[in-house]
C-alpha cells in the first residue's frame, strides 16, 4: 500500500499482549517496520539501543511500577538519541504527562495521545508520519482541556483562533486544517498569523513557531504548580 | 479568620481542645489563675475577685448539704444505727441488738443508699458542677454519657450503671460530713473575727464583751481587739479560700469526665477501625481501577483498533462497512464511559505524581474557575493524599453546586506534622453543614484520618475551608 521507502524502523513498548500484536500488525501493515515489541520501560530503552530505531511508539503505564514508566523512558530516550522521534499512548487525559514529554528537546517529533485514537488506523498512521516529520501531535482531548481553561494567553484568543490552535495541536496542517474548518487556507494562514502574534511569538528561522504555539500552552497550564 | 470546628472537628474535639486548652494556660497561666488555690500562692489573692467566689461557695456548701445530704443521711440511717446501738448496749442504755440485726440493718441502708442514692446525687451533682465555676475556672464536663436509646428505662440504666453518678454520690457523701461542717466552723469564726473588728461599738459596762479570756467593758478597753479581728478576718478569708479550693480540687477529680479514659480508648478503636475500613476500600478501588485498567480498557482499546483495521478492508460505502464503523462507534464511546469512570474511581496522576500534580489537574476540570496556589511537591502517604484529593474534589463540587462563586482558590502547604488544605471561594457564603451539603461527609472523610475541618462561611463570603490532616 505504501510505496514510500525505506520501512520507518520502529520499537513498540505496550505492556498488554493484546494491543501490543494489535498495534504491531498494524504498524506493519502501513509501512513501518516494527524492529521490536517490548513489555516494559527496561526493554524499551534496551531495544532502542541495539535497534537504533527512528519512532518509538510507547505506552505511558508500564511494569513493574504502573505508573509512568513509559513516559519517563521516553524522555530519557529523547535525550539520549537526539532526533529520535516519540509517540506516547496514554489511558488518560494528563496533561502533566503531555508537558513532560513536549517539553523534550524542544517539542519537535513527539507525539501524546489517548490509547483510543489507534482506533482511527489511518488517522493515528496520520499522526505517527507527522510526528516523524518533526511534528507535534497533542491529543484533542488534552487540546480541549487546555482551551476550556480561561486563562492567559489563552483568553487573548478568540474563539475561532483557539479552535485553529487546536488543529495544529493535533498536528495538521493549514491545508488539513482549511479542510476541517470549512474555511480557505488563506483564512487558515491569517488565524495562525494572529495567534502566533497574540502569543508574542516573531517570526524566526530555528524555532518552529506552530510547536512554540502549543507549548505556550501547555506551560501556562505548566506554569501553576 | 473566624473559624468554627464542624463535624470533625467536634469528633476531634478531646484532643484539640485540651492542646489550646493547656496552651492558654501556659501562656497565661502566671497572671490568670484558673483555681482558688492558684489564686491563693499569688500576692494579689485579696484584692482579686477569689476570696469572695471561695466565700461565696463556702457559704452555699451548708446549703447544698441540708438540700440533698441531709436526706440522704436519713436514709442511710440503718448504716450508723448499729453504732448507737452497740455504743448504747455498752453503757447499759440499751438491751445488745440481736445478732441478726446489725447485719440486716447494714444490708438495708446499703441497699437504701444503692437505689435512693443516685436520685439524690444526680441533681446534687449537677448543682455541685455549678458551683465548682465558683472555685475552678476550667469546665469539667458533664462526666455523663447521654442513654444508650431513648426511654426512661435506658436512661436509669445508664445512670446507674456510669461511674460518674456514683462519682457524685461519694462527693455529696464528703460535701456533707466534712465540707459542711468545716464551713459551718469557718463561718462561725467569721462571726468571731466580725464581732472583734466590731467589738468597740459592742462593748459596753451593761453588756462586756467575752472573747475567750479577755473581757472588756468600754469602747477603749475593746479597741485592742480590733486587729485581731482583722487578723483572723484575713485568716478566716485565706481558710476559706483553702477549703473552697480543696473542695473544688475533689469536686473537680470526682466529677471530671470519668469515663472518658475508657471513652477515648473506646473512639481511638472507633476511629482506628474506621481508618482501617477507608484503608481497605482504598486499595480496593486501586484494585479495582487497575483490573479495568489492565483488562477491560485494554481489550477494548484492542477491539475498537481490530475493527478500525476491518474497516480499511472493506468498500467504505457497503452495508458492512456501515456495520463496523457503527460497531467501533460504540466501542469509542465504551472507552471514553470506562475512562470517566476510572477517573471517578481512582485518579492515576494522584497516584502516579501526588497532590501538585493532581490537584491542578482537579482544577482544571471544575466549572468555576480555580486557581491553584501553592501545593508542596513532597509525596504524602496514601491515604492522606487520597484524603486530601477527596476533600478537594467535593469543596470545589460544593463551591460550583451552592456557592455562586466565579472563582476559586486551592492551596495545600505542610505546617509541621500536618498537611493543610485550604479551598477559599469567593461565593455568597453563609455554607452551614447542617444543611448537608456534603460538608458532613467531608468532615467524616477527615476525621476518619484523625484530622480536623475548619469552616468560614460568613453570609457574603468567602468561604474557607481548611483540612488539617495529620502525617508523621
Amino acid at each position: 500500500m505504501s510505496v514510500e521507502a525505506p520501512a520507518v524502523r520502529t520499537v513498540l513498548a505496550e505492556d498488554g499482549v493484546l494491543l501490543r500484536e494489535g498495534l504491531a500488525g498494524l504498524l506493519e501493515r502501513f509501512g513501518f517496520e516494527v524492529v521490536a515489541a517490548v513489555g516494559d520501560a527496561g526493554a524499551l530503552a534496551a531495544a532502542v539501543a541495539e535497534h537504533r530505531p527512528r519512532l518509538v511508539v510507547t505506552d505511558i503505564r508500564m511494569p513493574p511500577g504502573f505508573t509512568d514508566e513509559g513516559l519517563r523512558a521516553a524522555v530519557a530516550l529523547r535525550r539520549e538519541h537526539p532526533g529520535l522521534a516519540v509517540v506516547a499512548l496514554s489511558q488518560y487525559v494528563e496533561q502533566s504527562y503531555a508537558t513532560d514529554l513536549l517539553d523534550s528537546e524542544g517539542g519537535r517529533g513527539v507525539g501524546y495521545l489517548l490509547k483510543e485514537r489507534v482506533a482511527d488506523v489511518q488517522e493515528f498512521v496520520g499522526q505517527l508520519r507527522r510526528v516523524l516529520d518533526g511534528g507535534t501531535v497533542v491529543d484533542p482531548e488534552v487540546v480541549r482541556q487546555l482551551l476550556r481553561r480561561n486563562r492567559d494567553p489563552l483568553s487573548r484568543l478568540s474563539e475561532r483562533e483557539r479552535e485553529v490552535l487546536g488543529e495544529i495541536a493535533e498536528g495538521h496542517s493549514n491545508a488539513a486544517i482549511a479542510g476541517r474548518l470549512h474555511v480557505s487556507e488563506a483564512a487558515v494562514g491569517k488565524h495562525i498569523g494572529n495567534i502566533l502574534a497574540k502569543l508574542d511569538l516573531p517570526p524566526s528561522d530555528d524555532v518552529n513557531r506552530r510547536v512554540m504555539a502549543v507549548l505556550a500552552y501547555l506551560r501556562s497550564g505548566a506554569d501553576r504548580r | 479568620m473566624e473559624e468554627h470546628g464542624v463535624g470533625a472537628a467536634v469528633r476531634t474535639a478531646p484532643g484539640t481542645a485540651r492542646r489550646t486548652g493547656r496552651s492558654a494556660a501556659e501562656g497565661s497561666g502566671r497572671a490568670r489563675p484558673d483555681t482558688v488555690l492558684q489564686a491563693l500562692g499569688t500576692r494579689r489573692f485579696l484584692i482579686s475577685a477569689w476570696p469572695w467566689r471561695a466565700l461565696l461557695h463556702a457559704a452555699t456548701t451548708p446549703l447544698s448539704a441540708l438540700f440533698f445530704g441531709v436526706p440522704l443521711l436519713v436514709l442511710t440511717l440503718p448504716l450508723y444505727l448499729p453504732a448507737f446501738l452497740v455504743a448504747e448496749a455498752r453503757d447499759g442504755l440499751a438491751a445488745a441488738p440481736s445478732a441478726g440485726t446489725v447485719p440486716a440493718l447494714l444490708a438495708s441502708g446499703a441497699v437504701l443508699m444503692a437505689v435512693f442514692g443516685p436520685l439524690l446525687a444526680l441533681p446534687a451533682g449537677r448543682l455541685e458542677r455549678f458551683r465548682l465555676r465558683l472555685v475552678d475556672g476550667r469546665d469539667p464536663g458533664t462526666g455523663h454519657r447521654p442513654p444508650a436509646e431513648p426511654g426512661l428505662w435506658a436512661w436509669l440504666r445508664r445512670r446507674y450503671t456510669e461511674a460518674a453518678t456514683w462519682a457524685e454520690l461519694g462527693l455529696l457523701v464528703l460535701t456533707t460530713a466534712l465540707f459542711a461542717p468545716l464551713s459551718l466552723g469557718l463561718a462561725m469564726l467569721g462571726v468571731v473575727a466580725a464581732i472583734m473588728l466590731s467589738a468597740p461599738l459592742l462593748a459596753s459596762e451593761q453588756v462586756p464583751l467575752t472573747i475567750g479570756p479577755v473581757q472588756s467593758e468600754t469602747a477603749a478597753e475593746a479597741v485592742p481587739m480590733m486587729p485581731v479581728g482583722v487578723l483572723m478576718l484575713v485568716a478566716v478569708v485565706y481558710a476559706a479560700g483553702g477549703l473552697a479550693g480543696a473542695h473544688g480540687a475533689l469536686a473537680r477529680a470526682l466529677l471530671r469526665d470519668r469515663g472518658t479514659a475508657e471513652l477515648r480508648a473506646e473512639l481511638t478503636e472507633v476511629t482506628r477501625s474506621r481508618a482501617r475500613l477507608v484503608d481497605a476500600f482504598e486499595s480496593e478501588r486501586r484494585r479495582i481501577e487497575r483490573d479495568l485498567h489492565d483488562g477491560a480498557q485494554q481489550r477494548l482499546v484492542a477491539l475498537s483498533m481490530q475493527l478500525g483495521l476491518a474497516r480499511l478492508d472493506l468498500p467504505a460505502d457497503s452495508p458492512a462497512a456501515q456495520s463496523v464503523a457503527e460497531a467501533q462507534e460504540q466501542a469509542k464511546r465504551a472507552i471514553a464511559e470506562l475512562r470517566e469512570l476510572i477517573r471517578g474511581i481512582h485518579p492515576q496522576v494522584l497516584t502516579d505524581r501526588g497532590l501538585a500534580a493532581a490537584l491542578p489537574e482537579l482544577a482544571d476540570r471544575s466549572p468555576v474557575p480555580v486557581e491553584v496556589a501553592a501545593v508542596p511537591d513532597e509525596r504524602f502517604p496514601d491515604h492522606i493524599e487520597g484524603t486530601a484529593y477527596f476533600v478537594v474534589s467535593e469543596a470545589l463540587a460544593n463551591v460550583a453546586k451552592h456557592s455562586g462563586a466565579t472563582r476559586a482558590e486551592v492551596a495545600a502547604r505542610r505546617e509541621g506534622g500536618a498537611l493543610v488544605v485550604d479551598v477559599t471561594d469567593d461565593g455568597r457564603g453563609g455554607a452551614d453543614p447542617a444543611d448537608g451539603t456534603g460538608l458532613t461527609g467531608l468532615a467524616d472523610r477527615v476525621a476518619v484520618m484523625d484530622g480536623r475541618m475548619l469552616l468560614s462561611s460568613p453570609p457574603g463570603g468567602p468561604t474557607v475551608l481548611r483540612v488539617e490532616l495529620p502525617c508523621q
